[in-house]
Parts: structure tokens; C-alpha cells; sequence
């Protein structure tokens, strides 16, 4: 019954604990609202041909309603809205307070994509990994104008604001993988601006801890080894970035899979790209440092030989800085130490 | 065909029957006919016909923003216009039909015309500044409209900061043509304000007002109370961009969330700003229609202020996803809820009104069958958006888009087609086709479902709102959406075409074609220059008074 209905209605499938909830209502409301539409339109048509007009001069009986009526009139819609509310309001509280033993993951919205961050591990870009049946409190805010985080199957929303965090949260009840959509119009790729939930089991989501952790152990041995030479790689990909806008790179390569005047830097580093002259190259450091300085030595297909050189404008350190931000510019997700790339607030007290 | 004699008397002597000294009264139409007569004209009826050119004017160029839109979303990728194009179509579209369209068309066009004859007066209480409103809306109307050739506008019609403070389209120009065209309707309510308290005939008293006056003067009431908010909100964006106030910039210290408070103050009121006007012309055409009293006519008159005032305690209901406290959610969802039971309180005197009445159903009524849907199903909706947990998964979906457009949209527009029916024979003093009419109507209402319905289907499947391409699965009902906006601008093709025919070839009306009793007809179709012949006169009946004294027991009237 409530599947049937799910379905006429168009409702997408129910993922989490509240979507359920949501549903219930929706459906007694739309119930409330057909019949009565059904009611005042029955006895609209009814009157129309049982009162229509015998003579073009018909005069009619002056008809008043009681006092009775009115008040008929005022509170039948007042009880059902009433109710409505009460059952809102019940349901808006429990998704706007999430539970205490929730695990926490912040959320960034940017231009066109979205960042996770663990407090205690791994960032990601456009994925977030949470595990099924256990309460995740989303830590919401935005680095240049509005967004806003919409699950459709878990039915929750929140806005993304710049400058200030807002809260939200949401118990996934099954296995899956669920679309994230951006729902507050954010500029020329609003649409574009989609990610996923991946809904892990509690024995799959121990194994992907693990193996994060591993990425960590790994990264972290890397720094250790260059630590003279350089500082340790998440504060270099920060500065990589700050550089790359610096220097304007993202005036022709965006950082969100869409191509532009240049190819995307998401998912650069390590892909197999065709160059012009047929043959393929794979892009590693040695690959985006020759790039940066002879840009027409090695021209992926489909794109003008535009971008001018960059040799001499670049020093080495810097050059080395934006390879190792073009890595971490990777899907479905990132493996870098250290917490998310915004800045970090104390959780929001209960 | 005269005017029911108990319902007016002329003091002294009786009122000369229309018709008569005809040659010494010409038709306000045709009084005066040099281009300068009506550009500086200061008849209230003139000015009225040149706010309702320019408004359907309007109604066209956003139209054709819609179809751009609609056409876009045919397919999930790209389809005819790039996204920049997609972003400034649909921004233009909520502008245009907002600012240049919905809020003007039924104050401007009809209250213009009718409010001053239904209370009796020879004009509105101020004829220079009522032109000057219609010349604001168009100075208003030509810089943004300046501003849309030159780079247009990419935010929505919302402008939310900061994205309205960052885009590098020209958002300044546009922004300061809404700001103007807020004067126009500040003035234009301050008028009717006037107008109902100090002009009003002798014997209409307030509550022999018709309904229509009253809608008109509740409207005319947030008018004046809101649109100030919005044009000072407007600015401070235009502020913001150009100098970098630093008010909704949080890089600056600035709130993004107070733009939507400022913002919503007026555009929530502004909502009943558009549906108000349409609820009075719908009382007015049920009465008519019906040949019958208003079912509950204190009821009606009164919600209509009802809403009005409520009207400004519901903006919190944009921001339940904002981040604002779960308290406020609570409060504006109660508060909001206050504004369908007053629509409720209409909706059911309306139908009771039908009740041991007489009906005919023309055009008009055909369009009142419609709008009576419309307004139950999408204040319905509304009802159900103010439940705060609905709002969850619904907001800035495609269900917002349908239930806006079916109450805002759907209602204003069988309420704007009605009015253009119904007092078409007394405006140009010819009747149209009653068949192309039934025919159209219901051509636009199908189509206005066709359209709608499906996009109530597509917000609960999840699709948001301004959005250029989608995922593949919301592609069949996008296809139905666009299928019915076809049907609907069909419809009105088929009414344009129909009415200017008329316009020039329709048979002459009587000055009552319908036999109603509303006070305008009292006058000749199309009415003169100083709306009455002979003095002033006194009303000692309801405009919407069908009994039979003779026979009814009527109490009398207060």
C-alpha cells in the first residue's frame, strides 16, 4: 500500500529514518487536501447544475449563512491545519536536533562541489562515506554563496551559508548509494553540483576506515622522508591551490570535472590522456611540471594550444606545490592527512 | 436595457437613462482622440486601458521567457540555450511577470477602471499621481529592461546574496528598475486608499462596498506598507555591489541570512499583492454569474483584510532550511496557516454563494470554475509548505515552482481572464464570441494542469528548482510539463486573437450585457468621460443585490 503509494506519488525510495516519517504525513495531507478539493468541487458542479439560470431576469432568495455556518467554515480548516502542524512541527524538531552519540562530519559547499571532512580522518570530494544505521551529524557551510545540501531519499535539506555553519542530520537505514543535490541556485553550474552518499554496512564501512587509515600511515611516511626538503603535503596542496589562483590557472581548468578552456584538475593526476598526434601519455608530476613550462610539447586532444608559458613566472617550489594540489584533486575521494581544507569550528553545542 | 430602478435613485430626479443625450456624452474612448489626449491623459478609464496594453504587453515577453524555459528542459542535457542563456531566461521570466505583470495588471488595468465607478466617483483622489504610476512602471520597466539587453541577469528573482553581490552580470540596472516600478505600485495603492476613504457615493457605505473595492483596498494596503521594505533592500544590494557595504557579505561582517528576511518581508505580502486583487474580481463574477448575494459578504470582505494583515507574519516560512531556529520554524508555521484559513473562509462563501443561485455560465465563469481549483489545490499546498516537516524535502524543488504557480499564477490569471471577459463589453462597448471563449478557457485551464501537475510530481521526486540540465529520470514528466505549456500559450493565442477581433468587428454591447447588478454598470458601455451623466448618484442597495423585494424577506440594508 504505502510502496503503491510512494510510487504514484513519485516519492524516491525511503533511506533513512526520517524519510519515513516525512512520508506519512505527506501522504495524509495529500489525502486531506484531494478530498477536500474532491468535496468543494463536487459541491460547486452540483450547485452549477441545479441552480443553473431558467430566464435571463431569474432573481434569487436572498441566502445568508448562520452563524453556525461561518464558524463551520473557520474552524474545519483550522482542526485539519491544526493537525498538519502539530505532526510537522513534532517531525522538523527531530530532524533539526540530532542525537547526542551522533559521528560528525563537516560538510563545504563551493562552487560547483562538495568537501567532507572527517574531524578524525580523510577528506573527500563529492562522495561521503557514513555507515548504515547509525546517526551522522552533517557540520554545513559554504566558501563563496549559497548551497544547499539535499538527499532526496533521506528527504533532508540544509543550506550551506557562507560564514557561519548550520546543522543537520540523518540515520541511514540502508546499503547504498544515494544522490546529494545542490537545491539553492548557485550560479552557471547549479546543476552540475551533484555528489553521492555511499551507505556502507557496518563490516564494510570498518574495512574502508582501515584502509583510510592506511592512506594516512602512508602519506604521513612520505612526509616524514622529505621533510627537509619540503613541508608535509596537505599544507602543500594548500598553498599549491592559493598559488593556482594566484597565477590564474583556474581562469581555464576548473576543479570540478568540467572541462573549460583547459582540461579539469580533477582526476588529473594519473589519467591516461590521448594527445593530438594520437599517442597517449600519462599525467604525473614530470607530465604537469612540462605542461606548466612548454605548454605546446605535449597537447591533449580537443584543446587549443592557448595557455601561455609559465616558465620563469613559477619558482620550483611553487611549481612543485600546485602538482601536489592537482593530487589531491582526486574522485571519489582524497587521501591526505590531516582534517578537512576549511577551517575547523568547535562542534556546535547541543 | 436599464438598470434595476430599486437599486439607485438619483437625488433630485431620476438618473437619465443611458443612451440618452448621447451626443453631448461622448465615450471616454472616443473623447479626445490625438496621441497627446491619451499619453497625458488624467481619466482614471484611460489610464486603465494603457496599464492593461502595456501589462499584456508584459504578459507576452515573459511568456516567451517561459516557453525558452521550458523548451530548455524538453531534454536532461542541453537543448536550445547554453546555461548562462537558461539562467537569464528563467531570472527574467520571474521578473518580468512579477514586477511588470502579476503585481500591476488587475490594480492597474481594472481597479483604474472600476474602483473609481463602483464607488460612484467621477475619478480617483488623484488623478495626476495615477498617471505618474503608470509612467513609473514604465520608466521602471524600460531600465530593466535595458538592463536584460545589455549582459541581463543571472540570480533568479529572488537576487539572494551573496551570489547576487558576486555575479558578474548586470544585476544593477535590473534591481533599479524594480525599485522604481515599487514607486509605482506605492502610488497607485496610496490612490485607491484615498480614493475608498473620500470618494465613495452617497449611500455606499462601507459595507455596500463591492467586494472588489475591498480586495483592492486590503491590497492597497500592503502596497504601502511593503514595498518600501523591498525597495530599500534593493538598493542596499545594488550598495553592496557596486561599493562593498559589507550588510549580507559575511567576508565583510555581513549576514546573507538578513537579505532573506528584508527581502521576504515584502515578497511574501507582495504575494497577496498579486491573489487579493483576484479573489475581489471573483466575487464580483460569482456574484454576476450566479445573479445572487454573496453568500457571507462581512466574511469575505473582512478576510481579505485578514490576509492582508496576517500576510506580514509568514515570510519565516522561506528560511525553514535557512538555519533558523527551530522556534521561529514553529511560529511562522502557525502563523502561516492563519492566511488559509482566511482562504478557506472565500473559498467556502464562494461555493455558497452558487447555492439557490441562478447560474449561467459564460466565459467568466468558466475562468471562477477554474480558479476556484486552483485556489483550493494550491492553498492547499501552501498549507502543506508551512508544515515545517514537509518543507524539508520540498523546499526549492519543482514543488514549490507548481504550488506558486497554481495559486499565485493560476488564480491572478483566471481571475486577470475573467475580469478581461467581464468587463471587456463595458470597457470597449463590444462583445466578444462566447464560444471562442468557453473554448479557450478551457483550452488554458487543461493546459495550466498539463503544465503544473506534473511539476508537483517532479519536486517530490526530488528535482530542484533552476536547474539547466537534470538526471535522466525526470525526463518523461518534464516532456508532459512542456506538452501543457505549449497547450496553455496556445490558449491565449487563441483569446488574443478572438479579442482584438472583437475589439474592431464585435456587435455593440448594452450598457448591461450580463443584466448585473454591480454599481459600474449603472453607466453606459463604454462609460463617459465623467463616468456618470446627471448628478451624483445615491445607492440604496448591496452591489451584489439579486432579490426580489417584493417577494423575499430582506432585512434592511445597514
Amino acid at each position: 500500500m504505502n510502496e503503491l503509494l510512494n510510487n504514484i506519488l513519485f516519492l524516491p525510495e525511503q533511506a533513512s529514518t526520517f524519510a519515513e516519517r516525512v512520508d506519512n504525513l505527506h501522504i495524509f495531507v495529500v489525502t486531506v487536501t484531494m478530498l477536500s478539493s474532491l468535496a468543494v468541487g463536487t459541491a460547486a458542479l452540483y450547485f452549477f447544475f441545479r441552480y443553473r439560470r431558467r430566464t435571463p431576469e431569474q432573481l434569487t432568495e436572498y441566502v445568508i449563512p448562520s452563524v453556525k455556518t461561518e464558524f463551520l467554515f473557520v474552524s474545519l480548516p483550522l482542526i485539519f491545519f491544526l493537525t498538519w502542524f502539530v505532526i510537522g512541527f513534532r517531525d522538523f524538531v527531530f530532524v533539526t536536533t540530532p542525537p547526542k552519540d551522533a559521528m560528525d562530519v563537516y560538510v563545504m559547499g563551493k562552487q560547483w562541489m562538495w568537501k567532507f571532512a572527517y574531524p578524525e580522518g580523510p577528506n573527500g570530494v563529492n562522495v561521503l562515506h557514513v555507515p548504515a544505521n547509525r546517526p551522522v551529524r552533517l557540520l554545513i557551510t559554504s566558501r563563496d554563496v549559497l548551497h544547499s545540501f539535499f538527499v532526496p531519499a533521506f528527504r533532508i535539506k540544509m543550506d550551506a551559508v557562507p560564514g557561519r555553519y548550520t546543522q543537520t542530520w540523518f540515520e541511514a537505514t540502508k546499503p547504498g548509494t544515494y544522490q546529494i543535490l545542490c537545491t539553492e541556485y548557485c550560479g552557471l553550474s547549479h546543476s552540475k553540483m551533484l555528489g553521492e552518499v555511499v551507505v556502507l554496512s557496518p563490516e564494510e564501512w570498518d574495512a574502508w576506515l582501515k584502509e583510510q587509515r592506511r592512506g594516512d600511515l602512508a602519506n604521513r611516511q612520505d612526509a616524514l622522508a622529505d621533510l627537509s626538503l619540503a613541508p608535509q603535503p596537505a599544507r602543500m596542496a594548500e598553498q599549491g591551490q592559493k598559488v593556482a589562483a594566484e597565477v590564474g590557472c583556474f581562469k581555464c581548468h576548473t576543479v570540478n570535472g568540467e572541462p573549460h578552456i583547459g582540461p579539469t584538475f580533477l582526476g588529473l593526476y594519473g589519467r591516461q590522456e590521448t594527445l593530438q598526434d594520437g599517442s597517449a601519455i600519462r599525467a604525473d608530476e614530470a607530465y604537469i611540471t612540462q605542461s606548466m613550462m612548454d605548454p605546446g610539447a605535449h597537447l591533449v586532444t580537443g584543446y587549443a594550444n592557448a595557455m601561455p608559458t609559465f616558465q620563469g613566472k613559477l619558482t620550483g617550489p611553487q611549481t612543485a606545490a600546485i602538482v601536489e594540489y592537482i593530487k589531491t584533486l582526486r574522485t571519489p575521494d582524497i587521501r591526505t592527512t590531516g582534517a578537512s581544507q576549511g577551517p575547523v569550528y568547535e562542534p556546535i553545542q547541543q | 436595457m436599464s438598470p434595476s430602478s430599486s437599486s439607485i435613485a438619483a437625488e433630485p430626479g431620476a438618473v437619465p437613462a443611458p443612451g440618452e443625450h448621447h451626443d453631448h456624452h461622448p465615450s471616454y474612448l472616443v473623447d479626445g482622440t490625438t496621441v497627446k489626449s491619451w499619453l497625458l491623459t488624467l481619466d482614471h478609464k484611460r489610464i486603465g486601458v494603457m496599464y492593461l496594453i502595456w501589462v499584456l504587453l508584459f504578459f507576452l515577453v515573459g511568456g516567451i521567457y517561459a516557453l525558452v524555459v521550458r523548451l530548455e528542459l524538453l531534454t536532461p542535457g542541453p537543448t536550445i540555450v547554453d546555461a548562462m542563456t537558461y539562467n537569464r531566461a528563467f531570472t527574467m521570466h520571474g521578473v518580468v511577470m512579477i514586477f511588470l505583470f502579476m503585481i500591476p495588471a488587475i490594480p492597474g488595468a481594472f481597479g483604474n477602471f472600476m474602483l473609481p465607478l463602483m464607488l460612484g466617483a467621477k475619478d480617483v483622489a488623484f488623478p495626476r499621481l495615477n498617471l505618474l504610476s503608470l509612467y513609473l512602471l514604465l520608466s521602471g520597466a524600460a531600465i530593466a529592461i535595458w538592463g536584460m539587453l545589455n549582459g541581463g541577469m543571472d540570480t533568479g528573482w529572488t537576487f539572494y546574496t551573496p551570489y547576487s553581490t558576486h555575479t558578474t552580470t548586470t544585476v544593477a540596472p535590473i534591481l533599479f528598475g524594480a525599485f522604481i516600478i515599487g514607486f509605482s505600485s506605492i502610488a497607485t495603492g496610496l490612490n485607491f486608499i484615498v480614493t475608498t476613504h473620500t470618494m465613495r457615493a452617497p449611500g455606499i457605505t462601507w459595507f455596500r462596498m463591492p467586494l472588489f473595492v475591498w480586495a483592492m483596498y486590503a491590497t492597497a494596503c500592503i502596497q504601502v506598507l511593503a514595498t518600501p521594505v523591498l525597495g530599500l533592500v534593493l538598493l542596499l544590494v545594488v550598495g553592496e555591489q557596486l561599493f562593498q557595504f559589507g550588510i549580507f557579505d559575511p567576508a565583510r561582517g555581513g549576514d546573507p541570512v538578513l537579505f532573506q528576511h528584508l527581502f521576504w518581508f515584502y515578497s511574501h505580502p507582495a504575494v497577496y499583492i498579486m491573489v487579493l486583487p483576484a479573489f475581489g474580481v471573483m466575487s464580483e463574477v460569482v456574484a454576476a454569474f450566479s445573479r445572487k448575494n454573496i453568500f457571507g459578504y462581512r466574511a469575505v470582505a473582512f478576510s481579505s483584510l485578514g490576509i492582508a494583515f496576517v500576510g506580514f507574519f509568514a515570510w519565516g516560512h522561506h528560511m525553514f532550511v535557512s538555519g533558523q531556529s527551530t522556534f521561529n520554524a514553529g511560529v511562522f508555521a502557525v502563523l502561516t496557516m492563519l492566511v488559509g484559513v482566511f482562504t478557506a473562509i472565500k473559498v467556502f462563501n464562494w461555493v455558497g454563494t452558487v447555492y439557490k443561485g441562478a447560474v449561467d455560465f459564460k466565459t467568466p465563469f468558466a475562468y471562477f470554475c477554474g480558479f476556484l481549483y486552483f485556489t483550493v489545490f494550491g492553498g492547499m499546498t501552501g498549507v502543506a509548505f508551512a508544515t515545517a516537516s514537509l518543507d524539508v524535502p520540498w523546499h526549492d524543488t519543482y514543488f514549490v515552482v507548481a504550488h506558486f504557480h497554481f495559486i499565485m499564477v493560476g488564480a491572478t490569471i483566471m481571475a486577470f481572464m475573467a475580469a478581461l471577459h467581464y468587463w471587456f463589453p463595458k470597457m470597449f462597448g463590444k462583445t466578444y464570441h462566447e464560444g471562442w471563449g468557453l473554448v479557450s478557457a478551457a483550452l488554458i485551464i487543461l493546459g495550466f494542469n498539463a503544465t503544473f501537475i506534473p511539476q508537483f510530481l517532479l519536486g517530490n521526486a526530488g528535482m530542484p528548482r533552476r536547474y539547466y540540465e537534470y538526471p535522466e529520470r525526470f525526463q518523461t514528466l518534464n516532456v508532459a510539463s512542456t506538452t501543457g505549456a505549449t497547450l496553455l500559450a496556445f490558449g491565449f493565442l487563441i483569446t488574443a486573437i478572438y479579442l482584438t477581433y472583437s475589439l474592431v468587428y464585435g456587435e455593440k454591447a448594452s450598457s448591461n450585457p450580463w443584466n448585473s447588478r454591480g454599481y459600474e454598470w449603472l453607466t453606459e458601455s463604454p462609460p463617459p468621460t465623467h463616468n456618470f451623466i446627471g448628478p451624483q448618484p445615491v445607492y440604496t442597495d448591496e452591489p451584489h443585490f439579486y432579490v426580489d423585494r417584493e417577494k423575499a424577506e430582506v432585512p434592511d440594508a445597514v
